[in-house]
């Protein structure tokens, strides 16, 4: 018997259940968008603010205080009758800060939905920022700063970031430990006075509660956050330079390098996205991609290199990542570019073409069976402007591109001279291997 | 749909000079068969839109595929070809050897807190081999594994006999089976490697150990305690659960409150009951651990002071009330986590191996509920004393 023969075939994939959406703009300006979902009996929330790092027209240190700062306490509860109250419920209630946006992500056993939506309502509208609280806070976020600055991937991140958006705000990172913790809890009050609104901002539900009742109750509990904001929209960052030396950020005796790559990408759902999205797929987007295969199983430079997408609310930039041993530095380099040139010249096969289209379909359906999932999941597609359809038509996108799409786009977008590289290393021992392939600038600090 | 396949072999099962070699080994058994080349098994799945990937943990090492539920018979298909035979090569051996040493370095040696507090934390609690030694394995170890090793070691601990395979998702049960029996059916019967005994007596002493972390920018400590048997003791380790919970888990906790919000001593602190495989999914000897952060320069006497402290404070006695908040909370959370079929097929894959007892998924609940304030504050009393804890004291920076 051949091999070919005693492997099964697969059946025919089912269609994608795409399920119904409620979705509504209350009347102060919140949209609200709820799924069903009941797998388990719980409920999944999510509510993005504008009112990330680049609204910050500081130092960054507001914004980032900010979503810790509000959840801790309000005009009739402590911090910890919040967190008494959430345990009653069966709630989780948590909030964090990216560049683009306040995200407060919640979970609770589904029959306590309105008294957790209460209980967020509070908090949106009457926080404390007692002054205890601000400083527990600022304190621990100031040491999450301090432990984040020395992990060699938040370095290599940082670096790369700055080199690609440059003075936009995107580049800047996280406030210094020392501007967190001298915000007090005046200016965290002006914060949330001018972003914390409910025009622009969205909250998905998703749970074992009908959508309508879960959007009704949404209504009931958050139609009393009225607030009007005064907060100019960020510009746009100009597109990433080319033609920069490899940036190496000196890390001595380092004993693996953080090599970063970046360039330009299209949004979600624009012309092309979908032949991109092929091509990153291909080259480096899961296990069974080329560059794994190189790097990895054939070479061992490294334990888990690939490509991913950033997405942000202004802009999508393609990242290429590897830690590789300081020793293989500039052997990784040589074959990381070498199968960015491989995408940009040559054609990729039809086969891997469609395995990657399947392997994509199939991760993107799968990573939505949780309610967890599935809110995150139209959290984003939110936040990017696109609705169900999105999803709903995924597969059928991708089944669209063929592989002139792919060398088309990969020729642009993938070309290493497109492309700004940046490590985290021991500037010793990989810059003369560095130096052998690309033009090398050196830091000692960011 | 997932399916997962559980192999009763982990950390405790290493021999002695083969630190390491149970982790190495499952990266060998993702380098082909000895019917398919080094990776086909992963774009198989891949390829037809699923993930895969597998672990090795205190008493199991597993297999896991996670694809949409047409593709259930490649699955079992590809899970049944390795079991049958893996392709063992000195190539993809020293490849291998080579992938395992960067992920140590990606995620501990060159990483601030690498390997804190899970890698190091029992090897100061325990003393026995199979609890004590460097589950991701010392270098030279690494090195030193042959060929001849790793089929003695397929030969030894994965035949059919040592294993757990389960399915989660959207399945009928009698078409899996009918597909299981084609492929598995015929795999060569082996015995099964008797169990490891990894019973250990509990510290009589403090256990105090010195860590130090070149990267890390700050001091950290960890602190670590027996609990009950997980299995033989089920309902007081239920309960040991609670008491950590009552005292590290969230802002409401007892810990949480004395050190980062009253008492200024940490900036943050975590911990939970059980090893890296989790809380239920392990056998042996299992720990109530916690960590805390703090600024400063090393000195966690006054942590371990306020520690004590609020210990004794739950060994008199806890509140029927604040039990059930923690309590709630927990099952709350519980519940979520199984939403995730991975999640369910993992823990009926763990509980059926080690307990016989695959149904144990839909009892944790009902488990937690039988708990009483009075066992909570036992447990606190039995098992939380100063003499009986390891604690790992991270000093910080280039010249700790």
């Amino acid at each position: 018997m051949s091999i070919a023969a005693a492997i099964p075939s697969v059946g025919k994939a089912r269609p994608l259940k795409v399920p119904p959406v409620t979705d509504r703009t209350l009347r102060n300006g919140l949209r609200v968008i709820a799924v069903k979902r009941s797998s388990v009996p719980r409920a999944e929330l999510r509510l993005r603010i504008p009112a990330g790092l680049i609204y910050d027209t500081g130092d960054g240190a507001r914004a980032r205080l900010l979503p810790d700062t509000m959840l801790a306490g309000t005009r009739d509860r402590s911090s910890v009758e919040i967190a008494r109250e959430l345990q009653r419920l069966g709630a989780s209630l948590a909030a964090s800060a990216d560049d683009d946006d306040l995200i407060v992500h919640a979970g609770v056993l589904a029959q306590n939905l309105k008294p957790l939506l209460a209980l967020v309502a509070e908090t949106l509208t009457q926080p404390a920022f007692a002054a205890d609280e601000v400083t527990v806070a600022r304190d621990r976020i100031a040491q999450e700063i301090i432990i984040r600055r020395s992990q060699p991937s938040a370095i290599a991140s940082d670096a790369l970031d700055a080199r690609v958006y440059g003075r936009h705000r995107y580049g800047r990172g996280l406030p210094t430990p020392e501007a967190v913790r001298r915000i007090g809890a005046g200016p965290l009050r002006t914060y949330h006075a001018q972003h914390i609104a409910p025009r622009g901002s969205s909250l998905v539900i998703v749970g074992d509660v009908s959508p309508e009742k879960a959007a009704d109750l949404a209504e009931e509990m958050l139609v009393p956050w009225r607030v009007k904001t005064t907060a100019a929209s960020p510009a746009k960052p100009p597109a990433p330079p080319t033609g920069l030396p490899v940036l190496i950020v000196d890390r001595p005796g380092a004993v693996q390098t953080n090599i970063r790559m970046a360039g330009r990408w299209k949004k979600r759902g624009a012309p092309d996205f979908y032949a991109l999205a092929m091509a990153h797929n291909v080259f480096g987007g899961y296990f069974s991609s080329r560059l794994v295969k190189n790097i990895r199983e054939d070479k061992g430079y490294t334990y888990s290199p690939g490509s991913a997408i950033d997405h942000r609310r202004l802009c999508s930039t393609f990242i290429v990542a590897a830690d590789v041993g300081t020793d293989v530095t500039g052997p990784s380099l040589l074959e990381i570019r070498y199968e960015l040139g491989r995408m940009t010249l040559l054609p990729v096969s039809q086969e891997e073409l469609d395995a990657g289209r399947r392997y994509l379909a199939g991760v993107t359906m799968l990573s939505t069976q949780t309610q967890s999932g599935l809110a995150s999941y139209i959290d984003s597609i939110t936040a990017a402007g696109l609705g169900i359809d999105y999803l709903r038509d995924f597969r059928a996108n991708l089944e669209k591109v063929t592989p002139d799409d792919v060398l088309r786009v990969a020729a642009e977008y993938l070309s290493p001279r497109n492309l700004l590289t940046v490590m985290v290393g021991d500037v010793s021992a990989i810059k003369r291997s560095v130096e052998a392939l690309e033009p090398v600038e050196v830091t000692t600090a960011l | 749909m997932f399916v997962a396949v559980y192999y009763d072999v982990g950390f405790r099962s290493e021999p002695k000079g083969r630190t390491g070699f149970a982790h190495l080994f499952e990266h060998l058994m993702f380098q082909g068969s000895a019917t398919l080349e080094k990776g086909m098994h992963d774009s198989l799945v891949t390829g037809n839109g699923g993930i895969l990937n597998g672990s090795t943990r205190n008493d199991f090492t597993n297999y896991f595929d996670m694809m949409p539920s047409n593709a259930l018979e490649i699955a079992l298909f590809l899970e049944a070809d390795r079991m049958r035979a893996v392709r063992l090569t000195s190539e993809n051996l020293q490849n291998q050897v080579d992938v395992v040493k960067e992920e140590i370095l990606v995620n501990v040696k060159n990483q601030p807190y690498g390997g804190f507090p899970w890698l190091y934390l029992p090897m100061a609690l325990f003393t026995t081999f199979p609890n004590a030694h460097d589950a991701y394995g010392d270098f030279a170890d690494l090195d030193a594994a042959t060929l001849e090793d790793a089929a003695d070691f397929f030969d030894r601990y994965y035949p059919p006999s040592n294993a757990v395979l389960a399915i989660a998702g959207e399945v009928d049960p009698d078409d899996a089976a009918a597909i299981i029996e084609r492929h598995f059916g015929s795999i060569e019967e082996r015995p099964a490697p008797p169990p490891v005994d990894a019973s250990e007596p509990v510290p009589s002493a403090e256990r105090r150990v010195v860590h130090p972390d070149p990267n890390a920018p700050q001091p950290a400590v960890a602190i670590a305690y027996r609990v009950p048997d997980p299995i033989a003791e089920f309902d007081d380790y239920c309960a040991a659960v609670l008491l950590s919970s009552i005292l590290i888990d969230g802002e409401a906790s007892r810990l949480y409150q004395r050190l980062v919000k009253t008492g200024r001593l940490a900036s943050h602190v975590s911990g939970d009951v059980g090893l890296v495989a989790g809380t239920f999914e392990v056998r042996g000897p299992s720990m109530l651990h916690l960590a805390a952060w703090y600024p400063g320069t090393p000195d966690p006497d006054r942590i371990l002071a306020a520690i004590d402290e609020e210990v004794s404070r739950v060994a008199d006695g806890v509140d029927a009330e604040e039990l059930d908040r923690f309590r709630s909370s927990y099952i709350a959370d519980y519940l979520g986590s199984v939403d995730a079929l991975s999640q369910r097929g993992m823990l009926i894959a763990a509980f059926e191996q080690q307990r016989a007892n695959a149904e144990l998924i839909n009892e944790i609940p009902s488990a937690l509920a039988r708990v009483q304030a009075d066992d909570v504050a036992r447990m606190a009393r039995a098992w939380l004393q100063p003499h009986s804890r390891a604690v790992l004291d991270v000093h910080p920076g280039a010249n700790a």
